[in-house]
C-alpha cells in the first residue's frame, strides 16, 4: 500500500513538472469531470458518516463532562467547570489505583495465556493426521467462542457453585473441601483466566493453525534430510515461521491491555471479590451509571481511552515494523 | 507417516489423549447444563445430575416456553438481529464501495478513511455514550440497540479490503467506458463478487446482535423491552426477581432446571447456525489476514 502511494505521488509530481500550459487546462477539465463523476461516492458515504458522527464522535465531544461537575439538568453549558479535579481525585483514591492494578494483572495474564495455550494446541493439532479427529476437536473447542458471557456466566455460576456445583462435586470425590471460586479473592483471578481460556482458545487456535499450514513443506523436508526430528523441526521451522503472526497478535493486543473483559467480569463477579476482580470498566459502570457520578465516571473512562489510544498506536507501529502488518 | 521413531509413537498416543481430554473439558459444562435442563427439579436441586438427565422430563422447557416474558424477549431479539443487521450491512456496503476506490480516483478517500479508522483508536467511553443516547430520546426504543453500533470500522475495513482485492479493475473500467454509473457498478459488479465477504460480515453482525446484552440493560428502563440476553442476565446472573409479581412464576423462574432450560434455549440459535459460523468465521479470519 505505502509503496503504491508513494509511486502514485511520484508519478503525479513528474506529471506536474512536465505539464505545458495547454495541458494544464486539459488537466483542470479532467478534475472537474472527476468530481462530477464522483458525487455518488460522497452520497454513498453520507449514512455512514452521519452515524459515526453522531454515535462515535458525539460521545467524544461529550468527554468535556470529565472536566466539569456535570449535572444532566444543567447540561454541558450550564455545568460548573472543574478542570482536572476528577483525575486528581482518581489518582489519590486508593481504590481507583487498586482497580487499575487489577485490570493490568488480569489482562496481562490473559494476554500471555491467550498466546501460549492456543499455540500449544495448534502445534499439537498439527501433529494429528486423522483429519476427522482434527476437525472434531477444532469444532468442539471453537464452540464456546460464539456464546455470550451471559450464557457462559449462567453456566459457570451453576457448575462452580460451592453448594453442590459440578466442579466441587468432582473435587469432593478426591476429598477436597468445596471451593468458592467466584466468591474468594484467592481464587477469583485464576477462575477468570481459566474461563477466558475456555472461551477464547478455539478462535486463537484457528488463527495460529492457519499460519502453520502456510509453512512451506520443503522446509520440513530439508530439515529432515539434515537429521532434524519432529521436535527440532517444530523448534526451528514451525515456530520461526509463525513468528510474524505471533508478533501481530501480541502487538495488537497491546491496545487491549486496559480491557480486562467487561462482559466476563461483570457476569461473574460480586462485591466479595471487588478487591481482586473489579476492573476499570466495571468500576466506571458502577460509579458512573449506577451511582450517577457522571463526571467522575467519564474521567476514569477518558483516562482509559487515552492510554489505550497511545498503546494502540504503538502496537500497530510495532506490528508494521516487525511483521509488516497493516490493516488498510 | 515418516516419523516412526519410538519417541514419536509415544508422543502420538499422548497427543490424542490430551486433545481428547481438552475438548471434552470444553464440552462438559454445556452437556451438564443440558442434562440439568432435562432432569426432574428434585434431582437437579439435590445435585444428582452430572452428564445424563435424571428423572427425564420436559417440564422445564414447557415452563420456559409458557413464560410470556421469555417469549417476548426472544421475539425482541429476533427483531433486533434482523433490523440491526439490515441497517448495519446497508450502511457498511455503501461506504465500503466508495472507500474501495483508489486515492487518485476518489479525492477525499483518505480523509473519509481516517474519519472511520479514528473511531477504532479512540472512543468517548461509557458515560458520555450513555448520556448521548439518553438525550437523543432513544431510551426504551429498539433504535438504542441498533443505531449506536451500526457502523463498525473493523467490518468496514474488512469489506473495503475484500472489494479492493477481489474486484478486477479492468472489469470496472470497461463498465465505466460502457456508460455504467457508480450505482450500476456497485449493484451489478461489486455486490455479486463480494458475496462471500458479505456473508461473513453479515454473520459477524448477527452473532454480535444476538449476543449483545449490555446495551439492553442500560438503555431499557422497562423490563418488557429487554432483548433475550438481557432478560437472561437479569434472571440467571443478576438473580433480580423483584420485578416479577406473580409468586407462581417466581417459584418456577428460580428453579435450577428452568434456569438451565432458559440458558439452553438462548444458546440454541447459535448452536443451530454454528456449522455455517465456523465455515465463514474461518474465512473471515483469512480475509482479515489478506492485507497487502
Amino acid at each position: 500500500m505505502e509503496v503504491k502511494d508513494t509511486a502514485i505521488k511520484e508519478s503525479h509530481m513528474k506529471a506536474k513538472l512536465k505539464l505545458a500550459p495547454e495541458k494544464q487546462k486539459n488537466k483542470k477539465r479532467k478534475q472537474k469531470w472527476a468530481f462530477r463523476n464522483n458525487w455518488p461516492l460522497h452520497v454513498l458515504l453520507i449514512p455512514g458518516v452521519i452515524l459515526a458522527l453522531v454515535f462515535q464522535y458525539g460521545p467524544m465531544a461529550g468527554i468535556v463532562m470529565a472536566f466539569q461537575d456535570f449535572k444532566p439538568w444543567l447540561g454541558f453549558f450550564g455545568s460548573e467547570w472543574v478542570g482536572f479535579e476528577h483525575f486528581r481525585a482518581m489518582f489519590e483514591f486508593d481504590y481507583a489505583r487498586q482497580v487499575i492494578w487489577n485490570t493490568l494483572i488480569i489482562s496481562v495474564m490473559k494476554l500471555i495465556t491467550g498466546i501460549i495455550v492456543p499455540i500449544t494446541i495448534a502445534l499439537l493439532l498439527n501433529e494429528i493426521y486423522r483429519m476427522k479427529f482434527k476437525r472434531t476437536i477444532q469444532t468442539v473447542i471453537y464452540l464456546p467462542y460464539f456464546l455470550s458471557w451471559v450464557i457462559l456466566g449462567g453456566i459457570l455460576i451453576d457448575i462452580l457453585s460451592p453448594d453442590g456445583g459440578l466442579i466441587n462435586n468432582v473435587l469432593g470425590l478426591f476429598g477436597i473441601n468445596p471451593i468458592f471460586f467466584l466468591g474468594s479473592n484467592e481464587w477469583f483471578r485464576s477462575t477468570i483466566i481459566m474461563t477466558d481460556i475456555w472461551k477464547e482458545t478455539g478462535f486463537n487456535t484457528i488463527v495460529f493453525l492457519a499460519a502453520i499450514t502456510a509453512v512451506n513443506p520443503n522446509l520440513y523436508e530439508a530439515a529432515a534430510i539434515d537429521g532434524a526430528n519432529r521436535w527440532k523441526q517444530t523448534l526451528y521451522v514451525t515456530l520461526p515461521a509463525m513468528l510474524p503472526i505471533i508478533i501481530v497478535v501480541g502487538t495488537i493486543s497491546l491496545g487491549n491491555i486496559l480491557n480486562a473483559g467487561f462482559d466476563q467480569i461483570f457476569n461473574l463477579y460480586n462485591p466479595l471479590v471487588y478487591e481482586t476482580g473489579d476492573i476499570i470498566d466495571t468500576y466506571v459502570y458502577r460509579v458512573g451509571l449506577i451511582d450517577g457520578n457522571f463526571s467522575y465516571g467519564a474521567a476514569v473512562g477518558l483516562f482509559k481511552s487515552f492510554i489505550s489510544l497511545i498503546l494502540i498506536v504503538i502496537g500497530y507501529r510495532l506490528a508494521y515494523k516487525y511483521a509488516n502488518y497493516r490493516i488498510f | 507417516m515418516q516419523y516412526k521413531t519410538k519417541g514419536y509413537k509415544i508422543f502420538t498416543v499422548f497427543n490424542y489423549t490430551f486433545l481428547s481430554i481438552f475438548a471434552l473439558l470444553c464440552m462438559l459444562p454445556l452437556i451438564h447444563i443440558f442434562a440439568v435442563s432435562l432432569s426432574g427439579s428434585a434431582a437437579a436441586s439435590g445435585n444428582l445430575v452430572t452428564l445424563w438427565p435424571v428423572d427425564f422430563t420436559l417440564d422445564a422447557y414447557e415452563k420456559t416456553i409458557g413464560n410470556s416474558n421469555f417469549l417476548r424477549s426472544f421475539g425482541l431479539s429476533v427483531v433486533r438481529v434482523v433490523l440491526g443487521t439490515a441497517i448495519s450491512m446497508g450502511v457498511l456496503l455503501c461506504a465500503a464501495y466508495a472507500l474501495a476506490k483508489d486515492d487518485h480516483e476518489f479525492k477525499g478517500r483518505k480523509i473519509y478513511m481516517w474519519f472511520f479508522v479514528f473511531t477504532m483508536l479512540f472512543n468517548g467511553g461509557l458515560v458520555p455514550t450513555y448520556i448521548l443516547v439518553t438525550n437523543l430520546g432513544l431510551t426504551d426504543t429498539i433504535w438504542a440497540l441498533v443505531l449506536p453500533t451500526a457502523i463498525n470500522a473493523f467490518n468496514l475495513i474488512l469489506l473495503v479490503n475484500f472489494f479492493r482485492t477481489s474486484v478486477p479493475k479492468a472489469l470496472e473500467e470497461s463498465a465505466f467506458l460502457d456508460g455504467a454509473g457508480h450505482f450500476t457498478i456497485f449493484l451489478k459488479i461489486y455486490l455479486p463478487i463480494a458475496v462471500p465477504a458479505i456473508a461473513t460480515v453479515t454473520l459477524f453482525t448477527m452473532v454480535f446482535h444476538w449476543n449483545q446484552w449490555f446495551d439492553g440493560m442500560i438503555y431499557m428502563t422497562n423490563e418488557a423491552n429487554y432483548p433475550l440476553q438481557t432478560f437472561l442476565q437479569s434472571i440467571v446472573v443478576k438473580k433480580d426477581l423483584s420485578n416479577i409479581a406473580d409468586p407462581e412464576t417466581l417459584r418456577n423462574m428460580s428453579q435450577r432446571t428452568v434456569e438451565a432450560a432458559q440458558i439452553f434455549i438462548t444458546a440454541l440459535p447459535m448452536l443451530i447456525v454454528y456449522p455455517f459460523l465456523q465455515k465463514y468465521f474461518v474465512k473471515g479470519i483469512v480475509l482479515g489476514a489478506e492485507k497487502e
